[in-house]
């Protein structure tokens, strides 16, 4: 398995959508026939994901938004593994 | 532990909507979950009565849409309603066969704003598919249209209903769905409801069949995972080789809702056969229909529960298993779904184990979904 690279700019697979659902209070991943309830911090993670911004800019932009908040470096790492790994991202 | 009846909170959101458009379709496949008696159904929902269900549904938290039927594509407002689900959120998924699709309508309802589309198949050959089917043409406009699909950009997912006479070619099967580039691949071994019920003797597979195709596939599984393939297997076993039921629906109304094209509303498919009353969206909200109808809350918690499934430990887990098997096969819903070891009716299961084991009959003897059959059935 494919380490993530900080300079990818990953993009969510073809067919899969990300959406905000007030019913649930959350953000998720829907694909065929499927649904994925994201928790807060993967919910803002992938919200950054646009095929534009790079891993390092995700990160960026987060540490940024939340300012002394401690390992969102590995949180961001750790998550975007877990989302390439289940094909969510490419 | 958990209570049941007033003191419940009140159910979740219907987070999957499956709206059945209608119960017309070309083919006539044996194992049909529609019900027997489609054919005395009522007037299917207008344009107008859909586009309000899909709304009311949405305001409940429904995000993920499934056309299907019948086949959906006979409808001539499938495009309209599309566009309409989309506008509002939903993810929607249609789930056809293929037949009456053009490369003209996938890139229309690719405009509407279609997100998925599954087709299914009834055979990886032409000759069983086509006479599984009931049509001598089913075949090659199927791979037609998986081809085009892909080519227009949408996920895909390929079905394939599995069964005593196709269960053994589940190679052939996946090595197609492969080359089609599935995104996903249902290998759905036929479950006994609707006309599958009709015809269980002559569809299910023995447990030797089922044993090598369950292996086959996870061979398969680990190749295409140590290549890093996308391509994603989902087998599902029938429930008469299991010791214990099925979490049918994942419970009585706690995430499906389905909309047969009458308007009728259910809690799975196979439901309407049920001696329950259940409502229709021509006289109630969605709202009234999930939260407060008695055919939606009749087998929700567990205070409906007999023996020996009310003194269970695994109850919580299974939740009896599926209502409409139990009505099937003991004659009363609130029993425990026979597929469980410890009904006193496990013995049906065993006997149609038994059953499968012997040559049965031929494919020829399947009785093909349609409406002549349909009358003839319910004729009385």
């Amino acid at each position: 398995m494919s380490l993530i690279k900080r300079e990818q700019a990953p993009l969510l697979r073809r067919g899969f959508r990300l959406q905000w659902e007030p019913r649930q209070d959350c953000h998720v991943l829907l694909y065929p026939e499927g649904m994925i309830k994201l928790n807060a911090s993967a919910g803002q993670i992938l919200s950054l994901v646009d095929g534009q911004r790079s891993v390092a800019a995700i990160i960026a932009q987060l540490t940024s938004s939340f300012p002394g908040v401690p390992g969102i470096d590995e949180d961001v790492l750790a998550f975007l593994e877990v989302a390439h790994a289940q094909f969510w991202i490419e | 532990m958990r209570n049941s009846g007033l003191s419940e909170a009140p159910p979740g959101p219907p987070l999957w909507l499956l709206a059945e458009l209608t119960y017309r379709c070309p083919l006539q496949c044996p194992y049909c979950s529609n019900p027997l008696d489609f054919a005395r159904h009522g007037e299917e929902l207008s344009t107008a009565e859909w586009i309000r269900v899909f709304r009311q549904a949405r305001d409940m938290g429904a995000a993920q849409l499934g056309f299907s039927g019948g086949e959906p594509l006979v409808r001539q407002d499938l495009a309209e309603l599309i566009k309409a689900a989309r506008d509002m959120g939903y993810y929607t998924n249609l789930i056809t066969s293929g037949i009456g699709l053009t490369e003209q309508k996938v890139r229309d309802f690719k405009v509407a704003g279609l997100d998925h589309i599954q087709i299914s198949f009834q055979a990886a050959d032409e000759a069983v598919n086509n006479m599984l089917a009931g049509s001598r043409k089913a075949f090659a406009q199927k791979l037609a249209m998986a081809r085009a699909v892909k080519a227009e950009g949408y996920p895909m997912v390929l079905n394939f209903v599995t069964h005593r006479h196709n269960i053994d070619r589940i190679e052939q099967i996946i090595e197609l769905c492969l080359e089609l580039e599935a995104d996903f691949v249902e290998l759905a071994t036929c479950q006994f409801y609707g006309w599958a019920e009709l015809n269980r003797v002559g569809l299910l597979p023995t447990r030797d069949q089922l044993e090598r195709a369950e292996a086959v596939t996870q061979a398969y599984r680990q190749r295409l995972e140590a290549q890093g393939h996308p391509c994603k297997l989902i087998f599902v076993t029938p429930d008469y080789y299991e010791e214990r039921p099925k979490t049918c629906m994942n419970g009585w109304a706690n995430l499906f809702l389905d909309i047969t094209p009458d308007g009728t509303a259910l809690p799975c498919h196979s439901a309407r056969q049920l001696p329950v009353a259940f409502p229709n969206v021509r006289e109630h909200s969605i709202e009234h229909i999930w939260n407060d109808s008695f055919g939606f809350n009749r087998f929700r918690g567990d205070a409906w529960m007999k023996e020996p499934c009310r003194s269970c430990d695994e109850k919580h887990k299974d939740l009896g298993g599926c209502r409409c098997q139990a009505f099937m096969l003991t004659g009363d819903a609130a029993n425990a779904d026979p597929v469980c070891s410890k009904s006193a009716h496990h013995g049906v299961i065993l006997k149609a184990r038994e059953e499968a084991e012997a040559p049965g009959p031929g494919m020829e003897a399947l009785t093909l979904r349609n409406e002549k059959a349909s009358r003839l059935i319910y004729r009385g």
